[in-house]
């Protein structure tokens, strides 16, 4: 509408932290508006992990033996589970277009969009995961480790994540190949999450296994949202 | 593989290095409509530039060849209208000028600098309207047109966004969720982005869809205004766009 010089920028369309928060606010504003498919995802976690032991023998042992490892592999899935939502529906209708050619940066963007991809999945994850854990006969401490270890863990599953699901951006049977591209990255997660509830469990100390966690959530955030930008930029080629 | 033929109705072939900056100062110029963030307020700071000379721009699709050898200038004030039958590369050629898809070969420059695929200061002169209309169906109309300005740039208050949609004939539906509004208000939801983002460039693609009669008399008015104001416009039609011809470069594709 107006001739605007050509370098004019939108005042403060560097900063970074507007874009974040411009993808956190509207990424949450539409999953609480269809707030029946999060309940679905978060349905599908509680019941996987009420299967086992439905499955196998009510033995106290075996239960506590196998609770970590369970509710770490439910919460993987659960993950993979929801993670085409984190850019097909962009893609479908045209927004992810409008957000690559925004003047903030994607990289930021991107990270929003998982910032709230995490907020509706794996926090609800994390948080429920000590009432579930009470199937497996697992005591308190074990139980403050799982939730700790599940909140370290869950955003390392969705930042790792988006790269898949940005790879798998626009594909048929995306769904399976997103889980064969992700899957043996999240396997450190799963093994040093683990890790730390059974130590807790039996009593050697958690903490270097969630120093591990923790050091994978920092190299996560700092590597996975520039992967993911650069997948999304091939998506829209 | 060779290129296809086009045809250019005021051809303007390139020479090297022809383009040029030029200053306008110019007092008579109206002001933008200053409700968005970071508008200029003096007249003298604006300092606008010629359009987008491309040089020899080649597109692929797979194994073919859509388009190649296309050169095309657009200057301030001037609308480049792309017709061709479907399938002929109109859309392609547009998310080349967009940097959504990286050329075969070619260049695009603006301003006399090349700009590269989603270069980020090259970002912050478009405007470019797909297909899609980029619409979130759980959001309202409202809050749909407030979010798409906030991801340019724009934090525009209520009162502006609500006299936008007024100008859309879209006041009265502008509570209720993207999904229950037809195809033609979706796409005046994103005409009345286009008139409160102050970019020089438009980049349009099939504009006319699902628009009935009023709403294409509303898009040739506000693309009219567009280009008086001194704005640039791509735009890829069958239908007319109801532009002051003198104003009207076109490219066929074939």
């Amino acid at each position: 509408m107006t001739t605007a010089a050509a370098t004019m920028s939108p005042a403060g369309t560097d900063a970074v932290w507007p874009a974040i928060r411009w993808a956190v606010a509207r990424d949450l504003k539409v999953a609480l508006r269809s707030r029946t498919e999060l309940a679905v995802q978060l349905l599908f976690y509680v019941i996987v992990v009420s299967l086992f032991p439905l499955a196998t023998s009510p033995e106290k042992n075996l239960l506590s033996t196998m609770g970590p490892g369970v509710l770490w592999v439910a919460a993987l899935l659960a993950s993979l589970l929801s993670l085409p939502r984190l850019f097909a529906a962009d893609f479908a209708d045209g927004t992810l277009e409008q957000i690559a050619l925004s003047p903030y940066p994607l990289v930021a963007l991107v990270f929003g969009k998982t910032l709230a991809h995490w907020l509706t999945t794996g926090l609800p994850i994390a948080v429920l995961a000590p009432l579930l854990g009470l199937q497996y006969a697992m005591d308190f401490d074990a139980l403050v480790v799982l939730t700790a270890a599940l909140a370290i863990g869950t955003p390392i599953l969705s930042l790792l994540g988006a790269i898949g699901a940005a790879l798998t951006l626009g594909l048929r049977a995306s769904g399976s190949l997103l889980a064969l591209l992700i899957l043996p990255l999240y396997v450190p997660v799963l093994i040093f999450g683990a890790a730390a509830v059974d130590a807790a469990r039996t009593g050697l100390g958690a903490d270097a296994n969630l120093s591990l966690l923790g050091a994978g959530l920092i190299l996560a955030i700092i590597g996975a949202p520039f992967a993911a930008a650069a997948a999304v930029r091939i998506a829209l080629d | 593989m060779l290129g296809r033929v086009f045809e250019f109705d005021s051809p303007q072939e390139i020479a090297a290095g022809a383009s040029a900056i030029i200053c306008i100062n110019s007092h008579s110029r109206h002001p933008p409509a200053c409700g968005s963030v970071g508008c200029l307020s003096d007249a003298s700071q604006r300092a606008t530039t010629l359009g987008i000379p491309c040089w020899k721009l080649a597109a692929r699709r797979g194994f073919a060849t859509l388009f190649s050898g296309l050169s095309f200038r657009v200057d301030e004030g001037e609308a480049l209208v792309v017709s061709g039958a479907n399938g002929t590369g109109k859309t392609t050629l547009l998310r080349i000028i967009a940097g959504l898809t990286t050329p075969a070969a070619g260049t695009l420059t603006w301003s006399g600098e090349v700009v590269k695929p989603l270069d980020p200061d090259f970002r912050r002169v478009i405007a470019y309207a797909g297909h899609l209309p980029a619409l979130k169906d759980e959001l309202t109309a409202e809050e749909n047109l407030a979010s798409l300005l906030m991801l340019d740039g724009e934090a525009v208050k209520g009162d502006a966004l609500r006299s936008a949609l007024d100008e859309v004939a879209l006041v009265r539906q502008r509570m209720l969720p993207a999904r229950v509004l037809s195809q033609g208000q979706r796409r005046r939801i994103g005409l009345a982005r286009l008139t409160i983002m102050p970019r020089p460039l438009w980049i349009l693609d099939e504009p006319t869809t699902a628009l009935d009669a009023s709403g294409i008399g509303l898009l040739g008015r506000v693309l009219g205004r567009h280009l008086a104001g001194g704005g640039m416009l791509v735009a890829a039609t069958h239908a007319a766009l109801g532009l002051p011809p003198a104003r009207v470069k076109s490219v066929a594709l074939s």
